[in-house]
């Protein structure tokens, strides 16, 4: 258990490590779903690149919007973006700042997706089977009768009939697939040579100000996760007292038969949840205490300074001995 | 803190989690179960449409109203739903909030299904495989001599590989493929469409209700951790209940043998029988705790607590004007008063508690409180000045709760 908490903790506490573990677990999915997906390419002239060029980009987006709608990001960055100002000034550079991480991690998912389809090569074949130019590749079937454009358009389907044993669907593929390897191996080479560059000339540009908004967007994350789980625990313990308060309005009469000792002797369960709660529910204690607060805290969120609360003052003494030299402080 | 901290995460999490690991286990079922099924297209043009587009609609259905029933908030939902107002307004955003976060979870399993069934594109083959365009597909064209009904019927058997018999009219793969990547264009339409609507739904709501969402979202799932919170406090109570009326009955059996033996071992009884009978929190017999578990439903309490160590002056203190009825609160139960006036004799007592007691007068004056959202001044401003008439034994206190609440 205690391990568990550890681990628990760790991950809470870093916000970055959550957003790309899910990140990752996006795209091994994507991999699964291009690997459980029976391609189906239609054969048909009219119908191959409609279908190719869909099964390559379609799923892309739809990855896309789910990456960004399981980000915890998106939700404290529209949050931050459309709240009124309040007590707090809006910093649009903390804005962008949370939009450009999201939207990186949001399109690991598709890349491997598109990168897939090419390395693979089956969307391409399916797609641009019909442009290549048979002269360069002997074995073609002529004797079927079908038009020119009819028989590339049957290239990516193996167990079609014209293409018994034949060597001449296997050249084209090869071909096109040779093709749409090598554009996916450069897509790739391009992303990683452009993400070393990013990140190696980054610090050359205003690293001061990237330190800042990044400590600011971590802040805005915390603060929301925290305020969340304030409002789990009043709601508990507002529910519990109500609970209690309930019972104890039905509580029978009861009257003094004996004298069995002086003072007056209150319900212990009270005495138990006392102070402790009481300080848990910050003096929340009604639906429109609680209703004022939420709408104050969207409406008019309050401004970055704790100073009341981190310095409380406190008497600092210090000893001197008879020449005025200190002999100890406080200070 | 940090204690508090894990606990609150841990609360909430494993709530959501709980619902959201259903939600899973629900989809990944529904993919299983579409896998493990066995598709049997009967191939027959009467009935090929009609299985064919069953096939894909009533499984989802089916595990849509599964969904419901696994959600345990779908009785909360009900309870908030249908309960009388008592003391407590109902808030129709948090009942919509309720509803549309229940139906997010159970649309998901059949989602799975629907997309699973069109990808895989065999229930589109069933059921439109009759539609065929001959001169697409035709070797032919329209040469083949047959008359329409029995081309329908060849046409019917396409889904059938073993005893389609057509293949000089047009070629079984050729025809499966097209309408295999129709059902494939539709499935991915179909993710698309869902996937945008829940962007729409999620990422830009923000831009709207935010100030009411996060009132709507605090208010249901207080609602549900109330539920909670009362399930365990009767469950405790009827525990204690039952400890406090054995020990009663073997005492009145054994009769004055009994109270001989208990000067050795009284303090530890004592605090053991005190904190049971605390426990019990003042609601000792039968009929007492039927009015409990009735009225928690036919009239919820107020939403709002009396501070620490006032339980006994509020019952005598808020005594309600008729400005205070009106304005939201219903008088529960016009028969409490005359019930408590009799006051109910027993050998357990609170020495030193409660002439004022008997004078219980339970009225509803704090429905104000649920009636009035937001105007928290009227109520402060009125408390304070309820206060007025009390009886003098607890003086003391209430000079400082009048205080408390002039200041709210």
């Amino acid at each position: 258990m205690d391990r568990l908490k550890l681990v628990l903790q760790y991950f809470q506490s870093n916000s970055e490590s959550i957003s790309n573990g899910i990140c990752i677990i996006l795209s091994l999915i994507s991999v699964k779903l291009y690997t459980s997906f029976d391609f189906n390419c239609p054969c048909l002239p009219q119908y191959n690149k409609m279908y190719a060029m869909g099964v390559m980009f379609v799923p892309p987006i739809i990855l896309l919007l789910l990456g960004v709608l399981v980000n915890r990001h998106t939700g404290v960055l529209m949050e931050e973006w459309v709240r009124p100002l309040g007590k707090r000034a809006k910093n649009p550079a903390v804005v962008k700042f949370l939009l450009s991480s999201m939207m990186q991690r949001a399109l690991l998912a598709p890349m491997v997706w598109i990168l897939m389809t090419l390395l693979d090569g089956k969307c391409f074949i399916c797609a641009f089977s019909m442009n290549v130019d048979p002269k360069y590749f002997t074995g073609i079937p002529n004797s079927t009768g079908l038009e020119l454009v009819k028989i590339m358009a049957k290239v990516p389907c193996k167990e079609d009939v014209i293409f018994r044993n034949s060597s001449f669907r296997k050249a084209v593929s090869r071909y096109v697939r040779c093709y749409s390897q090598a554009i996916g191996w450069s897509i790739l080479l391009f992303l990683i040579f452009l993400g070393a560059v990013a990140r190696v000339i980054k610090p050359c540009f205003n690293h001061a100000t990237f330190l800042q908004t990044r400590y600011w967007s971590n802040y805005l994350d915390m603060e929301q996760k925290l305020f969340d789980e304030t409002c789990v625990l009043h709601a508990r313990d507002f529910a519990r007292k109500s609970v209690l308060q309930f019972f104890e309005n039905m509580r029978e009469n009861v009257t003094v038969r004996m004298p069995l000792s002086s003072a007056p002797r209150y319900s212990t369960v009270q005495n138990e949840f006392g102070e402790e709660e009481e300080e848990r529910l910050h003096g929340i204690t009604r639906q429109d205490q609680v209703d004022h607060l939420l709408q104050t805290w969207y409406e008019c969120k309050p401004e970055l300074d704790v100073t009341k609360m981190a310095y409380k003052p406190k008497a600092c003494i210090t000893w001197e001995d008879h020449s005025g030299r200190p002999l100890f402080s406080d200070v | 803190m940090d204690k508090f901290r894990m606990m609150a995460q841990i609360l909430q999490s494993n709530q959501e989690s709980f619902m959201n690991g259903i939600c899973g286990i629900m989809a990944l079922a529904s993919a299983q179960l579409y896998t493990s099924f066995e598709f049997n297209c009967p191939c027959i043009p009467e009935y090929n449409y009609s299985y064919g587009i069953s096939m894909l609609v009533i499984p989802p259905i089916w595990f849509f109203l599964l969904g419901f029933v696994l959600n345990n908030n779908v009785s909360m939902l009900a309870e908030e739903w249908k309960r009388p107002i008592g003391q407590r307004s109902k808030d129709p955003a948090v009942m919509r909030y309720m509803c549309v976060s229940i139906s997010q979870r159970s649309l998901i399993a059949p989602a799975v299904w629907i997309s699973v069934t069109l990808m895989d594109g065999k229930s589109f083959l069933c059921a439109y495989s009759m539609d065929l365009d001959m001169s697409e597909f035709g070797r032919n064209g329209s040469g083949h001599g047959l008359s329409q009904e029995e081309l329908l019927r060849t046409l019917a058997k396409i889904p059938c590989k073993h005893i389609y018999d057509g293949q000089h009219i047009m070629s079984r793969e050729a025809a499966t493929r097209y309408i295999r990547c129709i059902s494939q264009a539709f499935g991915w339409l179909f993710l698309l469409i869902i996937t945008i609507v829940a962007f729409l739904i999620r990422a830009i709501r923000p831009c709207f209700t935010q100030a009411v969402f996060l009132k709507t979202k605090y208010w249901s799932h207080y609602v549900d951790t109330e539920r909670r919170m009362f399930d365990e406090t009767c469950t405790e109570h009827a525990k204690s209940f039952a400890k406090v009326c054995i020990k009663q009955y073997f005492e009145d059996i054994s009769g004055e043998i009994q109270s001989c033996h208990d000067h050795d071992d009284s303090d530890d009884e004592d605090d053991k029988t005190d904190s049971e009978e605390d426990k019990l929190l003042g609601i000792r017999r039968q009929d007492t705790m039927n009015k409990v578990l009735w009225d928690w439903h036919t009239c919820k309490p107020a939403l709002s607590l009396r501070k620490y160590g006032d339980a006994t002056i509020a019952k005598n203190s808020e005594s309600s004007t008729n400005a205070n009825n009106a304005q939201g609160g219903h008088d529960c139960d016009n028969n409490e008063h005359n019930v408590s006036q009799h006051g109910f004799k027993n050998g357990y007592v609170n020495a030193g508690l409660d002439v004022g007691q008997s004078e219980l007068e339970k009225q509803c004056d704090n429905g104000q409180n649920g009636g009035l959202n937001g105007h928290g001044n009227v109520n402060g401003s009125q408390k304070g000045f309820l206060n007025g008439g009390l009886p003098s034994p607890y003086s003391g206190q209430k000079k400082a709760w009048a205080v408390y609440y002039s200041k709210v």
